[in-house]
């Protein structure tokens, strides 16, 4: 049937007589092309130098100079030191013992340098080393090559000589002097003697004179309760080696809590050894790193933790302060762990982290009532020295105007104060302000003096970080920029003509027994002459401090807003640091944001979202957050599973926009809100319009009952059922019976007890998913950051990632139930979509997973170029040159740990990271090649670190040292808990053997029969 | 595009090629252009034989000293500070015998701080015009030692006498160097005048026959021979695919040398002649490239490593033995003086001046990013010799690049070479082991796992 339906384009074409139509129809160019006004110009054209045969021959000559230039090879230059330093030898790594001290991370490492660039950070083992390096520690080495950095001084918003800076401030100083104008030094925690009395010196002259200590995330109700009791400003030190039941009220000490650093103590224990393993217990509103590694988590707001650790001093101290009664789900728990705690006696602990000193009061009350072993305040923490009322006495004496001199030194109060306007305004009134800032930031840019200072690693300094101990600071690279220390300048400008150096130098020994000058740099740490004395407690009313937490009213109506810092950006010092922002959020596994944390009930009645859109990316709803009048606009949301009802939970540290990159301006400023410093502000969240975009690595949220992917076992199982019972083995049926699945194979197995083979055991008892391995490998591996757009699609490129999963059920064990119990499809169909939510107070378990160097690898038989082939020391090779970017191996890896370069991530300007800029290159290793762009990479066991080992031992025409094989891989040497061990299975001597041999250990998806080089730990729960 | 490559390699190599275009010349002109046959060698063996010469001469009116004995005392002796004409270290010693009393000599010689001391005043002046630098004691000298250094010392000046002498024995040397090039000449001159005579006779035989009446029978008209190939089809098939397989092999063989840069010498900002420095003067290769023993660079010498010996050595006064030297001493002398210039040395004041400038070589060795090699493992602990890969480099006046640094090269010797397991500890276990296994002694780098792709890919 033919169609009578015309089809018009325009209106006017239904206009019979329409000029428009006949014109269009006639003309093939609506509007005319001006052809002959080009072309018609003969005197133009005649008078045009170029002719078309010179047109030609330009097209021709260009075409072979072209293709003529291609076929030269590129002329590389090579320029040796005209005078090299007696130390460096090209192509040889140089260690330097140093110790990280930015007023928030404190860390004890090494720092590796290759040709005079400092490229990574390892831990420090030598005796005395008090702190691991966390991710942000790692990762602080490419905060050096950060190309915002300050690179002058500035004066009044000119670029300016030292020597400008100096007669400025010495004018102002003067005049502050003459007219008896208050001279304020701002800091953060410095921890360092030698600062300390360099600004005591510098004060003397002014009277009037403070020194005022500002931690932009606050620890000052802690410290006011140490001193209180105590007599000292400081914070008592934790051994947690010597607890057998921890409880923790909203402390998160396997991350910030008070400096942190407290992961290896802690994981020591919880390794099971002869049927025992520490008991954890976790009372806490947002589901943080320490609560995901409890054996029992209580989530309760924060009025409630107040409740709980009174109920808690009341049963072990045998008070009866009277306490509301404490949310009935958990009432009994929370009896239960009070009187764990009671009956471990001193192998208790409880650690607290509210911001309000009664509740500090009671956790000191309670160590002391138990005489903990574990609480140390005979050798407290220097790394918070805080103090919020002086901070906030300045920031009023500065509006009032009766500032004159204010030197700062790396603190940005400006963005980081709740009442910065104030702050702002107070700056205004200083006669002379001075900021020693790293950057340009919110502060600098608003200081008279902006005094570029150089970062750690070009630094001289030493730290304290708790009683007893010494450490060195020192730089292991010349300084990029023109930048001066604060230290050096205080010292000119209170008169001192000695540089810092020598000043340290001087006193250090003062500091130090037992140790030449030389030995202290070699070694880093040393042991302090003033020895930890146990501090006679002066007491403070305990009752009192108890009835007054129990006197804490409910929030009704709105919810209690709990502040955290992130794993990754930490206090937002590190912000514009692309593989900080990269690093995915250990708990909900989202980078590049920050976002506000709800539970799924407040969610629904606040009818907020999160969903999953096509192509896999997280969306979510927003909100405002309002804070006593101040408003935070636009916060993403994300329903945390074990998130306290009635809680929400934000990350400070985000939202900085001052000389940062256009990538890392992200997330919103938590700060704004972060009223009095205190961590627990009372919020009310209104649902606005849009939908926000997540970067989120991990798109499946719970195990679905797949026990055998993290195994788990409760220690009752563990020591009184059989092996068999609790890491099961998988069968398969062959010839018609059930044989183990490892021992079917269909390849011909090769003969490995030769040489070395290499092997990496993982103890998901003692991972605490902290993420230092993933930075380390970043930074070993020349790992590219990809942006968040990126990371969105699934793409992106951690060789290790840390798959956190939740139970859907209360505890994992009853998801294997669930799965278990299943019968028929509508049965299991129906489970299984309820099993893919998780629980509202869900167990976590962490597993880092990396290349498992299957020796039968289902990725190399598939490779058509033979890119990926095994070696004999059980390493999976991945031949980068061969690679032509099919992406079959990346499809049949069962672990999906191959990671594609979708781009060239180097030298491009659509990823505007380290890799684009001279600066940021610097921070390259040597040693691994930098892929580009259709090529498949993966972990490779740090093949470049195991060969340099084994050529060491060869060199030296020895066989290599027992465990010496451990260090070389960048996660395993990362690792301060020991979760990570890598060995040589083939060397008896070797600690990865025993491992190996444990009964825990296990095969991820051993079914298979890949037979991995990585080998598990099964999780045991002390429930 | 060939041409290109071919000039890329041949960089700076301009010796070669006046080598062929004078060895041609020397072909078709060689008896009546001697100058152009002429060894470069010659003015250097000149020189040292009018030296020998001088110094004969000379050795009766230095008196007791003899001047050949003290040459030799004086090269073990004093040649690290002193100099015979300019200042180094300590002054010029020319002519010293004249300047000083030979007895006070020898006390100075023996033990000058003493003198020095002892407010000799004549010491102590020196000591002063000499910035203050005390001379080491020589008190295993004997006097007669002394004298034959004196008299070493005492012997004019001889530059000026050479390139006389090297001319008036250029004529002679020159013949001699070229009897095989003249015998050549000689033959092809045979040659060419049978030729000519060949022509000659035809010519007349055609003529004679032309006058006797020979007459030539007319030849039957053929297919010419192009046509008769073109006709044959079998024939052409064969061509046509001969043509394509030798087309094939050319392009295999071209497109294989793509990237592959063996020969490759490019132009150095110092031209720095290995020759002169590890075959003359036989200095270790890993004196200068000390890195390539711990590090996987073998490491291009930091300036100081060169200043340790041209502090002192700052003209090029050739020897002997240097029969091959390409350029001319003030060649040699001036790119001296471009190291002083980037280091920052003053000759004359024996001083560094702080300026510095780096020397940008050009990197003639260049693998790829996504290969990993490390000279330690083949050079400590392989034992490899440093010439197994560079070559003959004692013998370059010019470096370049002597292996193609290939995949298939390296890989080759990976399977050929034997590990040197012996005394090294770390080999021993692994040795034994796989000894057993493949039932050899000898175990290869293969063997040992060094072909697979991640031992050098990463």
């Amino acid at each position: 049937m033919a169609s009578n339906k015309k089809y018009w384009q325009s209106v006017e074409e239904l206009n019979q007589n329409s000029s428009i139509v006949e014109t269009l129809r006639n003309n093939e160019f609506a509007e005319e092309i001006p052809t002959e006004e080009f072309l018609g110009d003969k005197e133009a054209l005649s008078s045009s130098s170029t002719s078309r045969r010179d047109f030609l021959k330009y097209v021709g000559f260009s075409t072979a100079a072209a293709s003529l230039a291609a076929c030269e090879g590129p002329v590389i230059k090579s320029i040796p030191y005209v005078v090299q330093p007696e130390e460096i030898i090209p192509g040889v790594a140089d260690y330097y013992a140093t110790t990280m001290a930015d007023g928030f991370d404190f860390a004890n490492i090494l720092i590796k340098t290759r040709e005079g660039r400092p490229i990574k950070v390892e831990n420090n083992t030598i005796a005395g080393s008090k702190v691991t390096a966390n991710g942000r520690v790692h990762a602080s080495v490419l905060s050096l090559y950060d190309s915002m950095r300050l690179k002058q001084p500035v004066v009044s918003g000119k670029p300016a000589s030292w020597e400008e800076v100096d007669a400025k401030v010495k004018s102002g100083l003067s005049q502050a002097a003459a007219t008896g104008g208050q001279v304020v030094v701002l800091t953060g925690t410095l921890a360092s003697p030698s600062t300390d009395k360099i600004i005591a010196e510098f004060g003397a002259k002014y009277p009037g004179f403070r020194h005022v200590v500002y931690d932009a995330v606050s620890s000052s109700e802690a410290l006011d309760a140490f001193q209180q009791v105590y007599g000292e400003r400081a914070l008592a030190d934790y051994d947690f080696i010597n607890s057998d039941v921890i409880v923790s009220v909203g402390a998160d000490f396997l991350g910030d809590w008070q400096g942190g650093g407290y992961d290896n103590g802690y994981t020591i224990n919880r390794i099971p050894k002869n049927g025992k393993m520490s008991k954890h217990i976790q009372i806490e509103s947002n589901m943080s790193l320490t609560g995901a590694n409890a054996d029992k988590r209580i989530p309760l707001t924060v009025t409630e933790q107040k409740y709980a650790l009174v109920k808690i001093y009341n049963i072990v101290t045998g008070s009866s302060v009277s306490v509301p009664a404490v949310n009935a789900t958990y009432a009994k728990a929370v009896e239960a762990a009070a009187s764990q705690l009671k009956a471990a006696g001193s192998r208790g602990v409880l650690v607290t982290g509210l911001d309000d000193v009664n509740a500090q009061l009671l956790a000191i009350a309670i160590n002391n009532a138990l005489q903990s072993a574990a609480f140390n305040p005979a050798a407290p923490r220097y790394v918070r020295k805080g103090d919020a009322k002086a901070v906030a006495k300045l920031v009023a004496d500065m509006k009032a105007g009766s500032i004159h001199t204010l030197i700062m030194n790396n603190v940005n109060p400006v963005y980081t104060l709740p009442n910065s306007a104030d702050f702002v305004e107070g700056l205004k009134k200083v006669k002379l302000s001075v900021s020693f800032a790293l950057k340009e930031d919110e502060t600098a840019s608003k200081t008279t003096v902006a005094a570029a200072m150089p970062h750690y690693l070009e630094s001289w300094g030493d730290v304290t970080i708790a009683k007893g101990t010494y450490a060195i600071t020192q730089p292991t690279i010349r300084p990029l920029f023109n930048t001066k220390q604060f230290q050096d300048a205080l010292l000119a400008w209170s008169g001192n003509p000695t540089a810092y150096y020598d000043y340290l130098k001087a006193v250090a020994p003062t500091y130090v027994a037992g140790k030449t000058w030389n030995q202290l740099v070699h070694d880093g740490v040393a042991v302090a002459t003033v020895a930890p004395t146990a501090a006679a407690a002066l007491g403070a009313n305990y009752a009192g401090a108890a009835s007054a937490l129990a006197s804490a009213k409910p929030t009704t109506g709105a919810l209690e807003l709990v502040f955290y810092t992130k794993t990754g950006i930490g206090d937002g010092q590190q912000a514009n640091n692309p593989w900080l922002q990269e690093f995915p959020d250990p708990i909900t596994r989202t980078s590049w944001d920050n976002y506000v944390t709800v539970s799924k009930a407040d969610a629904d009645a606040l009818g907020l979202e999160n969903w999953n859109v096509a192509n896999g990316g997280l969306n979510g709803s927003y909100v405002t957050i309002e804070v006593g009048g101040k408003k935070l606009e636009n916060v993403p949301v994300i329903i945390q599973p074990g998130q306290a009802k009635g809680t929400a939970g934000i990350a400070l540290g985000y939202g900085r926009a001052a000389a940062m990159k256009k990538e890392m301006i992200v997330g919103v400023n938590a700060y704004s809100i972060y009223n009095n410093f205190n961590a627990f502000q009372t919020a009310k969240l209104t649902k606005t319009e849009g939908e926000h975009e997540f970067a989120c690595v991990q798109l499946q949220r719970t195990l679905m009952g797949r026990g055998d992917i993290v195994k788990e076992a409760t220690l009752n199982d563990f020591n009184t059922k059989d092996v068999a019972d609790w890491n099961i083995m998988p069968v398969v049926s062959y010839d018609h019976k059930e044989v183990p699945a490892a021992s079917i194979d269909l390849w011909e197995s090769f003969d490995r007890t030769t040489g070395h083979h290499f092997n990496l055991s993982i103890d998901l008892n003692a991972c605490t998913g902290c993420g230092a391995c993933v930075i380390a490998c970043h930074a070993e591996n020349n790992v590219p950051v990809v942006g968040k757009s990126e990371i969105r699609r699934s793409r992106d490129m951690h060789w290790l990632r840390i798959d956190r999963y939740y139970s859907s059920k209360d505890t994992f064990a009853e998801d294997v139930e669930v799965k278990e119990s299943m019968s028929g499809l509508l049965d299991s169909v129906e489970k299984f979509n309820n099993m893919e939510d998780p629980a509202d107070n869900p167990q976590v378990v962490f597993q880092p997973v990396m290349c498992q160097h299957c020796n039968h690898a289902p990725c190399e038989t598939v490779c058509p170029v033979a890119a990926t082939s095994h070696g004999r020391q059980g390493q999976n090779h991945m031949a980068y040159n061969r690679c032509v970017g099919t992406r079959y191996c990346a499809n049949n890896c069962p672990y999906k740990v191959r990671r594609f370069n979708w781009f060239l991530y180097n030298k491009n300007n659509d990823f505007d990271y380290h890799m684009n800029d001279d600066l940021g290159r610097m921070v390259l290793n040597p040693d691994v090649n930098v892929r580009s762009r259709g090529v498949m990479e993966k972990c490779s066991f740090c093949i470049q670190s195991t060969q340099a080992v084994i050529l060491k031992a060869k060199r030296e025409g020895r066989t290599v040292a027992k465990g010496e094989f451990n260090d070389a891989c960048a996660c395993s040497a990362a690792c301060g808990t020991g979760a990570m061990v890598f060995g040589d299975v083939n060397e008896k001597e070797d600690p990865i053997v025993r491992l190996k041999e444990d009964e825990r250990a296990y095969h991820l998806l051993s079914h298979i029969g890949t037979q991995p080089n990585v080998f598990y730990h099964v999780k045991v729960r002390n429930t | 595009m060939s041409i290109i490559i071919f000039n890329m390699k041949k960089v700076g190599n301009h010796t070669s090629i006046s080598r062929i275009l004078l060895f041609c010349l020397a072909l078709s002109l060689s008896f009546t252009v001697s100058s152009f046959a002429q060894d470069p060698a010659a003015p250097a063996a000149a020189t040292t034989a009018a030296l020998a010469g001088d110094a004969a001469a000379a050795a009766p009116a230095a008196g007791a000293g003899d001047p050949v004995k003290g040459k030799e005392l004086f090269n073990a002796n004093c040649a690290s500070c002193h100099k015979l004409d300019a200042k180094s270290t300590g002054p010029a010693l020319r002519g010293v015998a004249d300047k000083h009393d030979k007895a006070w000599l020898y006390k100075w010689i023996h033990n000058s701080s003493e003198m020095i001391k002892s407010g000799d005043a004549e010491a102590v002046k020196l000591f002063a015009d000499n910035g203050g630098v005390t001379m080491t004691a020589f008190p295993q000298l004997s006097e007669g030692d002394i004298d034959n250094i004196l008299a070493f010392t005492s012997q004019p000046k001889e530059v000026s006498a050479a390139p006389a002498a090297a001319t008036a024995q250029a004529g002679g040397e020159g013949n001699g160097g070229s009897s095989n090039k003249l015998i050549l000449g000689a033959l092809v001159l045979v040659l060419i005048v049978l030729i000519v005579m060949l022509v000659l006779v035809n010519r007349t035989l055609k003529r004679v026959a032309a006058a006797n009446g020979v007459v030539y029978p007319e030849a039957e008209p053929t297919l010419p021979l192009w046509k008769a190939y073109a006709k044959n089809q079998f024939l052409v098939l064969v061509t046509v695919i001969l043509l394509m397989l030798s087309g094939a092999y050319f392009l295999y063989g071209y497109l294989m040398q793509v990237g592959v840069d063996k020969d490759y010498q490019p132009v150095q900002p110092i031209h720095f002649s290995h020759k002169i420095h590890a075959g003359d003067n036989g200095i270790d290769c890993k004196y200068c490239h000390s890195a390539a023993r711990v590090s996987k660079n073998s490491g291009i010498p930091s300036l100081n490593v060169c200043m340790n010996c041209h502090k002192n050595i700052a003209e090029f006064a050739g020897d002997k033995d240097s029969l091959y030297v390409d350029h001319s001493k003030e060649f040699y002398t001036a790119e001296i003086q471009k190291l002083y210039d980037a280091v920052g040395w003053d000759k004359s004041a024996q001083k560094y001046t702080g300026k510095q400038k780096p020397v940008k070589w050009v990197r003639i060795h260049n693998l790829p990013d996504f290969v990993y090699f490390n000279h330690s493992q083949h050079v400590s602990v392989a034992g490899v010799e440093c010439q197994t890969c560079h070559g003959p480099v004692e013998t370059f006046e010019v470096m370049k690049q002597n292996a193609p640094l290939t995949m298939g090269w390296c890989i080759n010797c990976h399977r050929e070479t034997d590990v040197k397991v012996e005394g090294n500890d770390y080999y021993k276990k692994i040795h034994d082991e796989l000894a057993k296994k493949y039932g050899v002694q000898k175990l290869t780098a293969a063997n040992m796992g060094g072909t697979e792709c991640g031992k050098c890919h990463y």
